[in-house]
């Protein structure tokens, strides 16, 4: 922690003074649009490590980065690696996944407004 | 094979520079090339939708063409193409200070014992009784949070030093290693043009990190320059970046060019570098006075600025550059880029025979950027700027 007592993450996050424009109708998609741009970012930031990392690797004669273009997975591993892929596709789209449940529960009838349902349990 | 920026890792290093680590340098590279791709790819987009779409259903409609920026501007709200373009453009910009601040903010304790050494040295007087103007507390210019002035602790230069690493990424290094294209050309063009001229006194007006006065300073290093600004941090900052590069003919004051208590005829050279945009309508005339008072006769009075919005200039081209105004904190921008220069510096008692206008290029280290200076246009934040000024009749 600084002396001058500053927090780093907080105070580079900080807004700048004036009204912010909203170019999107819907100031949410545009949140949403801000918040998948520094993921793209980060994202470049490990991709660019990750490439370091070979290149280094490469450089002391520890691997060669063919050896990671010729990378046959054997079949316990390639199974994991697919795994790990489905399970990752369904972290970052759950919203999606989601929604679909959604509907399909609404239209079912399992799915009611939760006033719907205070007011049935809440019924004396 | 398309251009691309180079690697913020060649960014000029002075003893103040933030120290960077491999994931600073790779977000700023993601940056330079994000910008890249909105000014490549995404402005293109909105003069074809403008082009195709809008101008042609504004003349269905009104039987003319737009007259003027704003009636482009009105008729380009809602456009998904000029959204898409905007929205990825403030992104960036939010994304560019929040880079910076957080590689300064995260090492503020060293940096501020750096700046604290050198600032011991001769060449920095502040004074805690200048109030920031109107112009620059209004709103934070080009959206860095704080402005140029903001202290968040005692002796703060963080507003100049997250100010001073970012500008590579923001120009795709098209102001060259030191941020200094502006000061390199200025300085290359008085060798070139004028050789015979040596100022004895350089004022630079404006100077922020004083990173287009340094160069100025280097060529003549027999003047004794001094730079004045409104805000300390961003001096602070400069005078120790200065020091830490071995100029030493440089006195940062924090002072308000609107007022300078410096004796009539005091100056050989006053300069000014992408300055007056970040001013005000009753601001700049009172500057431009004080220049016109403090200049010797026989001297010379140079300012580099974005391109003015000509006549004949086409409306759109002129509302794709006034983006900034509306969008990127920068006010004064779209009014005093329509001004007359030559009226501006006449209103200042300059004489038309004084006055003269031409077009100038960033000056950058061509082994490093082969390709600098010759980039697409960026709407105001290319390196090619309007040079103005007069040179004073000799009593």
């Amino acid at each position: 922690m600084s002396a001058t007592g500053i927090d780093p993450t907080l105070a580079a996050a900080a807004k700048a003074k004036g009204k912010r424009p909203w170019f999107y109708e819907d100031p949410d998609v545009e949140r949403v649009f801000n918040i998948a741009m520094a993921l793209a970012m980060e994202l470049a930031v490990t991709r660019q490590r990750l490439d370091a990392l070979e290149r280094l690797l490469e450089e002391r004669g520890l691997l060669a980065q063919a050896d990671i273009e010729r990378f046959r997975p054997a079949p316990e591993a390639e199974t994991a690696r697919q795994l790990w892929n489905r399970d990752y596709i369904a972290r970052v789209l759950r919203v999606l996944i989601q929604t679909a449940q959604g509907r399909s529960a609404e239209a079912e009838g399992v799915d009611q407004a939760m006033e719907a349902v205070m007011d049935e349990l809440t019924r004396m | 094979m398309s251009q691309v920026p180079p690697s913020w890792q060649h960014v000029g290093r002075h003893e103040l520079f933030p120290e960077a680590g491999h994931d600073d340098v790779a977000r700023f590279d993601f940056l330079a090339n994000l910008n890249g791709f909105v000014s490549g790819t995404l402005a293109p987009k909105v003069r074809s939708a403008y082009e195709q779409e809008v101008k042609p259903a504004f003349e269905q409609e009104q039987g003319r063409a737009p007259r003027d920026r704003h009636e482009v501007r009105k008729a380009m709200t809602g456009n998904t193409s000029y959204q898409i373009w905007s929205a990825a453009r403030r992104c960036s910009m939010e994304m560019r200070q929040q880079t910076g601040r957080r590689l300064v903010l995260g090492q503020i304790d060293a940096l501020l014992d750096k700046a604290a050494k050198r600032n011991a040295e001769p060449g920095l007087k502040l004074d805690p009784h200048i109030q920031q103007p109107r112009y620059a507390a209004a709103v934070d210019i080009h959206c860095m949070p704080g402005g140029y002035h903001s202290e968040l602790t005692a002796n703060d230069i963080s507003a100049g030093a997250n100010y001073d690493c970012g500008i590579f990424a923001t120009t795709g290094g098209m102001l060259g290693r030191y941020n200094d294209g502006g000061g390199q050309a200025l300085a290359r063009w008085l060798q070139r043009e004028h050789a015979d001229f040596k100022p004895k006194r350089i004022l630079d007006i404006g100077c922020t990190v004083g990173h287009n006065i340094v160069p100025l300073a280097q060529a003549f290093p027999e003047a004794e320059v001094i730079a004045v600004d409104t805000a300390a941090p961003v001096l602070r900052y400069g005078h120790a970046r200065a020091r830490s590069m071995g100029v030493d003919n440089i006195t940062f004051r924090q002072a308000s060019g609107e007022q300078l208590d410096y004796p009539d005829g005091h100056f050989d050279l006053i300069t000014t570098s992408m300055f007056w945009h970040e001013t005000s309508a009753k601001a700049l005339p009172r500057i431009m006075n004080e220049i016109h008072r403090l200049l010797a006769p026989g001297g010379l009075t140079v300012h580099l600025e974005q391109p003015q919005y000509h006549e004949g200039m086409d409306p759109f081209e002129q509302f794709m550059r006034d983006w900034d105004a509306f969008n990127n904190n920068e006010p004064f921008w779209s009014v005093m880029h329509s001004y007359h220069l030559g009226d501006m510096m006449r209103a200042a008692g300059f004489s038309d025979d004084e006055y003269f206008e031409t077009g100038i290029r960033a000056w950058v280290d061509a082994d490093i950027f082969p390709e600098a200076g010759k980039g697409e246009e960026d709407y105001g934040r290319s390196a090619q700027w309007t040079a103005f000024g007069a040179w004073k009749e000799a009593a």
